[in-house]
């Protein structure tokens, strides 16, 4: 950088040929994307290693412990649903047996999709709900996550009998499960999403739980 | 320039971004983020801070390449450059700080649709050295992030009665202490935490800001003309 570039006429002065504009906005569009391409390569394992890790934390909490003896997130077959949608079925097993499955569900809320991740063990008894990702309304619908509330502790050790697949609702439509004070669209679509994931199961319970 | 006159910019850089000249409480500007992220103060602090991060950083480059870069690109070009440094710290958090990333993650992309950075670099950093310039960006941004940490700790307090929820989930453990409740559960007025609230909350801090400075005899600066 000269003195004559940092004084204020000499823009004026050197007026740049049209092209070159393009080859700046190139240049620096080459520099910037080689950049993030560096950065997306220096970065693309560690984040690999975290998306495992949460998929695991994930797996933990509605697959305990002590009912499987494997690695549920290297264990995994894939089944489609009831709407053609490929869902990754993760398996614990014990001694080789199949003692509870986990997979994503999806349930429509007041911002969008919700996806959750659902454990049910053999014999189709609920281990746990835990929301993976969700746009609801913070303060208001965000109450399904478990860190910001227990009410998605509640339906641990539920099953589709129990309540009663007709009061597997919440409580403003006639069934069991509390809304929340100004949020009933969230509670109902995650409410419906767990109920169709375990319909899921029965349907599909030979194919999960076969020992391939 | 002497030392004097140096420090002299330096303290008006500090002072216009904190406060003076505020991005959202002078500007008026960043108003997107500011009425989507303002629901709590611990989200607006989140988001403030990754924008001071992002400001900092793209004025600093702009000022660096300020003589190579042409009037008639500039537009593209500072949009590359905020672009770009949104990527980079979307990806480095995401594989270096990843329990803040949960917590931000979600924010960091909403960075590019904020105009405040951009403002900055064509009033700013387009025309000045680099050190004044990386200056301006991050006290910009932190002057954002007070606005955004006081709008939302207004709209929490009423919206919800409670004022930091989850800043520890930000912050770390040891912040566990200044989440605070102060209304009762099911106290709180709705309304304040759905878009509303936003704007009728953001409309009545500005006329707070430029009630305590008519107080002070100081001049007010109009929305966006603030000469450099």
């Amino acid at each position: 950088m000269n003195a004559t570039h940092d004084s204020p006429i000499a823009p004026v002065a050197v007026k740049p040929k049209p092209y070159i504009h393009g080859v700046i906005l190139f240049a620096f569009c080459l520099g910037f994307g080689l950049v993030m391409a560096l950065t997306n390569d220096v970065t693309l394992d560690d984040i690999a290693a975290r998306a495992l890790e949460d998929k695991q934390n994930s797996l933990s909490q509605v697959l305990p412990d002590n009912i499987h003896d494997n690695n549920p997130v290297l264990d995994t077959l894939t089944v489609r649903n009831e709407e053609g949608k490929e869902i990754t079925v993760y398996r614990a097993r014990k001694d080789k047996q199949v003692t509870g499955v986990a997979y994503e569900i999806f349930g429509t809320g007041y911002a969008g999709e919700i996806r959750l991740m659902m454990g049910i063990d053999a014999g189709g008894k609920l281990l746990g709900v835990r929301v993976l990702a969700h746009k609801e309304t913070p303060g208001l619908g965000d109450k399904i996550e478990v860190k910001k509330g227990p009410w998605i502790e509640r339906f641990t050790g539920l099953s589709l009998g129990n309540p009663s697949i007709e009061r597997w609702k919440v409580k403003k439509d006639g069934g069991d499960f509390d809304q929340f004070a100004g949020a009933t669209i969230t509670p109902r679509g995650v409410v419906a999403a767990i109920r169709r994931g375990q319909e899921f199961y029965a349907a599909n319970k030979d194919t999960l739980t076969g020992s391939n | 320039m002497s030392n004097a006159e140096n420090s002299n910019q330096y303290s008006t850089i500090v002072k216009d971004g904190l406060w003076d000249n505020n991005g959202v409480f002078s500007m008026l500007l960043g108003m997107c983020p500011t009425m989507a992220m303002t629901t709590s103060a611990t989200n607006g602090f989140g988001m403030g801070l990754a924008t001071a991060v992002v400001m900092a950083a793209s004025s600093y480059l702009v000022a660096v390449f300020r003589n190579q870069i042409t009037t008639e690109v500039r537009i593209p070009v500072y949009i590359l450059i905020v672009a770009a440094m949104v990527t980079l710290v979307d990806l480095a958090m995401n594989a270096w700080m990843h329990e803040l990333y949960k917590v931000l993650g979600l924010f960091i992309p909403l960075i590019v649709s904020n105009c405040l950075p951009l403002a900055r670099l064509e009033a700013f950093a387009a025309k000045q050295p680099a050190f004044p310039a990386l200056l301006d960006g991050l006290f910009m941004g932190l002057g954002f992030t007070i606005a955004l940490t006081v709008i939302g700790a207004v709209r929490e307090i009423i919206g919800s009665g409670t004022l930091f929820a989850d800043a520890s989930l930000l912050l770390g453990n040891s912040f566990k202490v200044i989440e605070m409740r102060l209304l009762p559960a099911d106290m709180g007025v709705l309304m304040m935490i759905l878009p509303p609230g936003g704007f009728i909350v953001t409309g009545l801090l500005v006329v707070v800001k430029r009630v305590l400075d008519l107080r002070a005899g100081k001049e007010i600066q109009m929305a966006g003309a603030h000469a450099v």
